[in-house]
């Protein structure tokens, strides 16, 4: 083994010289194969994506609670440009940030950091996921400026509304949006083999099964479901594509096809594709709450085992999406039991999460107060869940303002919670500063209320019948009351407040990122392996000849034997 | 432009090799791919007994013949992957050349077939069994034309001796686009 070692050392020595010598700025930064690098590009893509689907989601809000105002920075709202804002905002905060943030980002500098490693297996595989995702990216901006306007079927994209342009109205914009998806899915294929098979093969000498860090397993998992999943919505997508340019009939039931065969093949993917983001969320909370409570997590592999339970059981809960869509009611009971046993390993997580913090000694520092927030938050969204599963009361529900409430109560910890969460806490590896924790929490609290306020009124209106995909509820007189109207406009102004404070974070990210405190190697006095290097890392994370070495588990935080509260991974025993 | 291997790549701790490895993973996904538009597909067949009429009109024995073409170009592709292990490039380039020339065979022969076929009018959109038909064979003859593209730049580096491993995987993904055709062809000519 020790030979081989070195041998590998000698290979990796003569290749860094390559490297080094003067690479100029297209080449290093927007070409490189460098993992770091191409972590910061989904990043940054992906953040940049948050805030277009931040801004339609406050043109569409406005309109909501103020119908027919002329919405500063858009102007009047048309029923069609609705349609085509609310169908944006949702693929883009799922496809365009949630996605691209945290799996791409996180995965690829997390995991080869994080496993001692110094790339991904596939280095200019996993550049070209990311220029095949900016390209989608391209893609579906572009879908928003063509002739006819933006797709306004829903993310969800329903035939036939989604398959014929006589009924959505928006010829190229429907096409060019599901081609935008089919080039994310492709950028996420190739960034997932990417990841699986980095962790499985690349790990540092004498890292075991179990001494990987959570978060890279979650996020591992999460690839693995997504790849699982997506297939047969890649060859929905296609059939849909020939119903809408062939004119084929796949999803056109008076020419043999069937349009429920679309939300089956949808929501197969679809409902996974929750647990594909969830999952790296909550595997950035636990290594965050273990950080910061100083205590080893209660239940390593607990944990994983009900991360692998929650995602084969994801497989088998798609229907709950189609109650009211004319399904068998006997195969409804039996996605109703599915689904309400998926909020079992759930739950159990955050119980894990909970019995971690207990007797732990708590620093409340920015990443923390944002991992306590999840936990929280995404509670509230969980325990909605329960009632749209059950098919009884989701005969109600459906499709009301209180769906709404319950996904974003799950998604926004994902998506916002997750990603603030853990870009505070590996800022200081990232970008070798210390963010203002000052700021940090001015931000945090600026989000956290008014976010509450946003979505609790909403699921008040939705229990008093508010549908959702209505451009102006002014025309359904039982849903234009004044009590109705005020709560439409606690919840839209709210939702200026939360995208105000977010100028908060830009203004602490780029004034820390230039004169922020040095972070040193180490500045949480954290074990996993990605703070035994330079912040931020160099080329190749560790001088080749110091490539760690793991002797334990990423999680030994307050160990009876020793003096220091932590245990970093590489140190032998 | 040579592209040193980052230690990452050369690392291996599960004991099988990165490439091998990934290349099951690929196909793990494609499997869901083909699986899913198959899958669809029977459900429709199930529910539309009078598509028996329609598949009565494909030609069973040009599938045949191709289901030949094709288990003949694995086989030679297997014989490549052989002479890649005892370190003979040259042999195994000429064997992956003779791979290559199968699947051009299977495109030539799905070429006269589908022409034929449209001119007798069950074009994509005359219902849709031939909607499923020119989907999923579609969808397959793309991946005998990637498969083609990237056996060729394999042969290529194996005609000087290089990155002979790459041989086995081009195989693995062979064999696999090879199964798919054995699904394919009792669904959509045997069933009648």
């Amino acid at each position: 083994m020790a030979d081989t070692v070195a041998d590998v050392h000698q290979h990796e020595s003569a290749g860094h010289d390559d490297h080094h010598h003067e690479q100029n700025f297209f080449v290093k930064y927007l070409w490189s194969t460098d993992h770091k690098i191409i972590a910061m590009q989904y990043m940054f893509t992906g953040m940049f994506m948050g805030l277009i689907g931040g801004y339609m989601a406050y043109v569409f809000r406005m309109q909501l609670a103020f119908p027919g105002i002329s919405v500063p920075g858009f102007g009047q709202v048309s029923p069609g440009e609705y349609n085509a804002l609310i169908t944006n905002h949702g693929s883009i905060m799922i496809f365009w940030l949630a996605m691209p943030v945290l799996i791409a980002a996180f995965g690829n500098f997390l995991i080869p950091l994080m496993i001692g490693a110094d790339d991904m297996v596939f280095p200019r595989i996993n550049r070209l996921s990311f220029q095949i995702f900016f390209v989608s990216v391209l893609v579906l901006l572009a879908s928003l400026f063509v002739q006819g306007g933006g797709f306004g079927g829903a993310w969800t994209s329903y035939p036939p509304l989604s398959a014929e342009s006589t009924y959505n109205l928006t010829d190229l914009g429907s096409s060019l949006w599901l081609l935008a998806v089919a080039l994310e899915f492709v950028a996420f294929l190739l960034g997932g083999i990417n990841f699986i098979t980095t962790l499985m093969n690349s790990r540092a000498p004498g890292m075991k099964a179990y001494d990987i860090p959570i978060v890279c397993w979650m996020i591992v998992i999460a690839s693995i479901l997504f790849m699982l999943s997506v297939g047969p919505l890649i060859a929905g997508a296609v059939m849909l594509l020939f119903d809408q340019v062939l004119n084929t009939g796949f999803y056109d039931p008076t020419r043999g096809g069937d349009p429920i065969l679309w939300q089956h093949l949808f929501w197969f993917f679809g409902h996974p594709e929750v647990y594909v983001v969830l999952l790296p969320a909550i595997g950035i909370t636990v290594d965050v709450i273990a950080t910061f409570a100083r205590k080893k997590i209660f239940g390593y592999k607990l944990v994983l085992y009900t991360a692998v339970a929650t995602g084969v059981l994801s497989f088998f809960v798609w229907a709950h999406h189609q109650f009211v869509a004319g399904i068998d009611p006997r195969m409804a009971n039996v996605f109703t039991i599915t689904t309400l046993l998926i909020s079992v390993p759930i739950a159990e997580l955050l119980f894990v999460m909970i019995a971690t913090l207990y007797g732990g000694s708590i620093r409340l520092t920015t990443p923390m107060l944002w991992a306590l927030a999840f936990i929280a938050e995404f509670l509230i969204g969980g325990v909605t869940g329960i009632f749209l599963g059950a098919s009884g009361a989701d005969i109600y529900f459906h499709d009301t303002y209180f769906v709404l409430a319950h996904f974003h109560y799950t998604f926004f910890p994902i998506a916002i919670i997750g990603t603030f969460c853990g870009f505070t806490y590996w800022f200081p590896k990232m970008f070798g500063r210390m963010m203002n924790e000052t700021l940090g929490k001015i931000h945090f609290w600026g989000t956290i209320i008014p976010f509450n306020f946003i979505f609790i009124p909403l699921f008040v209106l939705g229990m008093g019948g508010q549908h959702r995909r209505i451009y102006n509820f002014q025309h359904f007189p039982e849903l234009a009351g004044p009590e109705m109207y005020q709560l439409r406009e606690i919840a839209t102004i709210s939702l200026l407040i939360m995208l105000a404070f977010q100028a908060v974070f830009f203004y602490n990210m780029i004034h820390s990122w230039l004169k922020g405190e040095k972070a040193g190697k180490n500045p949480w006095k954290s074990n996993t392996l990605e703070w035994t290097t330079e912040s931020p890392p160099p080329h190749g994370n560790w001088p080749p000849d110091q490539m760690p070495v793991v002797y334990r588990g990423p999680y030994e935080y307050a160990h009876p034997d020793r003096e220091e509260d932590y245990w970093p991974q590489d140190e032998p025993a | 432009m040579a592209h040193a291997k980052p230690l990452a790549t050369l690392r291996s701790a599960t004991g099988i090799p990165t490439g091998r490895l990934a290349v099951w993973w690929v196909l793990a996904s494609e499997v869901v791919i083909f699986g899913g538009l198959l899958g669809s597909y029977l459900m429709h067949r199930i529910g539309h007994p009078e598509w028996a009429a329609a598949a009565a009109h494909t030609q069973t024995w040009i599938g045949a013949v191709n289901t030949f073409v094709l288990l003949t170009s694995s086989f030679t592709a297997v014989l490549a992957h052989q002479a890649a292990e005892r370190g003979n490039g040259k042999e195994a380039a000429k064997l992956l050349g003779l791979t290559i020339l199968g699947a051009l065979t299977f495109l030539v022969i799905k070429s006269f077939e589908w022409a034929n076929e449209i001119s007798h009018g069950y074009t994509i959109t005359a219902n849709t069994f031939w909607s499923f038909y020119y989907t999923a064979a579609g969808l397959h003859a793309l991946h005998v034309i990637a498969g083609g593209i990237i056996m060729g730049f394999v042969a290529f580096d194996a005609y000087r001796g290089r990155e002979l491993h790459r041989v086995e995987l081009i195989g693995i993904y062979w064999h696999f686009v090879d199964v798919v055709w054995i699904f394919l062809f009792p669904l959509l000519y045997i069933a009648k």
